[in-house]
């Protein structure tokens, strides 16, 4: 290295200060379009988790090892099958979705989804029973008990969210495949720092690098403070 | 027996103490770190050359693959024994700083402009690239850039200086990737970009894009190999570099280049004149 660590870390943090339009560009892709997938998936991975866990049907034990495989596809392979479908020749072709921020929202819904289901309905599974029972016995209706459920359950289904979320923000192989790092549209954060890292350009990546960290310090934090008042209940 | 035993030992010790001793050296004279561009390797090229050299000299050569800027990159931080690149001004400037030594040009190809097989901006009758990148940047049309400092990129940032073009009209696309990666995302998307010729006969067959514009000095393309200066880092692999430069400048290396065929097409021209 000719540069030395400092002189590297000054220009990083120099970048994020100075509100470097092409870092915060590319922080705004990373976060808008790994929200919009978050937020799409939220509520259909959780009723699916939800009903997983509570009712019986055939072939659940079948569904259930589907989605718990789901979760270990490496991202490359995900991005390939979505790659394939949105080719020009491919089966969605028509709807011109590749190298878009809306081709890579469906590549991040695909991974983070069964991360959600996978994590909601081992939270489900874990619930008392009772506590269902109960609310739907003293009159509750079907939502408010599901409310009741979801609300003892705030700790492990926050913990779902927020795994399936760091997943999607910081895969590679996904976003590169199919948004194709197209600056000011499609460049996230880890594609940008894979860029940056073969131009042997260090300091954006490392300014990127450290606002991945510095979030991922937050989110761990919060979340163990949360976990901090989650004492066991005695009544 | 006993005895007899803790012989063994120590002599089986002593053979594999020695063998690791002899491996050490031998392996790093034997391995030469090349930094090049992923052109010649995209292309088909060094798979094809490289092996004939490695038998003839008994050394065996890594190929890191990466854009121009980079390759540069690793020699100056002495991460590799050699490079070999295509990018004038910026090899230049890698000479005068005292990083590399002994530039030889080897060969060239060209750049082509590729674009839509309709060519929608209309630069088949252009007289210069200059002409054929202005006519671009009016239409509108997608123009897909590297954007990854590759000797490609640098090029062809050249030519919008020279035509007075800045490359912020609404079609430009940067998408920071390899130059085959970059010839399927233009694919996909029907826009014109500037290509070395090599990988693009090499990505033919997957592509509907055709030569809209070629020719002219300005889409010349030399390729140079530089030895990293010993000075700097000693304890690199200096002869094992210098062998190839050797070999790559010699008859059989030069006439290999030359004979070197993707689709039936001579993709690389031996340059190097004494």
């Amino acid at each position: 290295m000719n540069e030395g660590w400092l002189a590297l870390l000054q220009q990083a943090l120099g970048l994020l200060f100075s509100l470097d339009p092409d870092v915060w560009s590319i922080i705004y892709v990373s976060f808008s379009v790994s929200f919009a997938a978050l937020l799409i998936t939220l509520v259909p991975s959780m009723v699916l988790g939800f009903v997983l866990a509570f009712a019986p049907f055939r072939g659940k034990w079948l569904v259930t090892n589907l989605v718990q495989t789901l979760q270990s596809i490496p991202t490359v392979v995900i991005g390939l099958l979505v790659y394939l479908l949105l080719t020009r020749n491919g089966p969605l072709g028509d709807l011109k979705w590749l190298f878009t921020q809306e081709g890579m929202i469906l590549g991040q819904m695909m991974i983070c989804a069964p991360v959600m289901v996978a994590m909601s309905q081992a939270a489900f599974t874990s619930v008392d029973r009772r506590a269902w029972e109960t609310s739907r016995t003293l009159g509750a209706s079907w939502i408010m008990a599901v409310w009741t459920v979801c609300r003892e359950l705030r700790m492990p289904l926050l913990l779902a969210i927020v795994a399936a979320f760091s997943r999607i923000l910081t895969e590679v192989g996904c976003s590169m495949m199919v948004g194709g790092n197209i600056l000011n549209v499609t460049r996230n954060i880890p594609t940008a720092i894979a860029l940056e890292t073969s131009k042997g350009d260090f300091a954006q990546a490392i300014a990127l690098g450290l606002v991945l960290l510095i979030l991922a310090l937050i989110l761990n934090f919060a979340l163990g403070s949360l976990r901090g008042k989650a004492t066991p209940r005695s009544h | 027996m006993l005895n007899v035993k803790s012989q063994m030992k120590t002599f089986v010790g002593l053979v594999v103490a020695a063998s690791m001793f002899a491996a050490l050296p031998a392996q790093s004279a034997e391995v030469i770190k090349l930094a090049t561009t992923t052109s010649t390797e995209n292309s088909g090229l060094l798979k094809e050359i490289l092996p004939k050299f490695e038998s003839a000299s008994g050394y065996k050569v890594e190929v890191i693959a990466t854009g121009t800027g980079k390759a540069l990159k690793l020699g100056e931080q002495g991460d590799v024994d050699v490079v070999m690149t295509h990018a004038p001004s910026a090899e230049a400037k890698f000479v005068e700083a005292g990083f590399g030594v002994e530039p030889r040009g080897i060969m060239e190809n060209d750049f082509v402009v590729l674009g839509p097989k309709n060519d929608p901006a209309k630069i088949r009758d252009s007289k210069t690239a200059e002409e054929a990148f202005a006519k671009i940047s009016e239409s509108g049309v997608t123009f897909l850039s590297r954007g990854d400092n590759s000797g490609t990129h640098i090029k062809e940032l050249e030519v919008w200086k020279a035509a007075n073009v800045t490359p912020d009209f609404k079609g430009y696309t940067s998408v920071g990737q390899g130059m085959g990666k970059t010839l399927l995302m233009a694919n996909e998307l029907q826009g014109y970009t500037l290509s070395d010729r090599g990988t693009f006969v090499a990505y033919k067959t997957k592509l509907d894009l055709s030569v809209d514009f070629d020719g002219g000095k300005t889409l010349a393309n030399p390729y140079q190999i530089i030895l990293i200066n010993p000075a700097k880092y000693p304890d690199l692999n200096h002869k094992g570099a210098k062998a190839l430069s050797d070999w790559l400048i010699s008859k059989e290396g030069q006439s290999l280049i030359n004979n070197f065929k993707v689709e039936g097409e001579q993709l690389f021209k031996a340059t190097y004149s004494e």
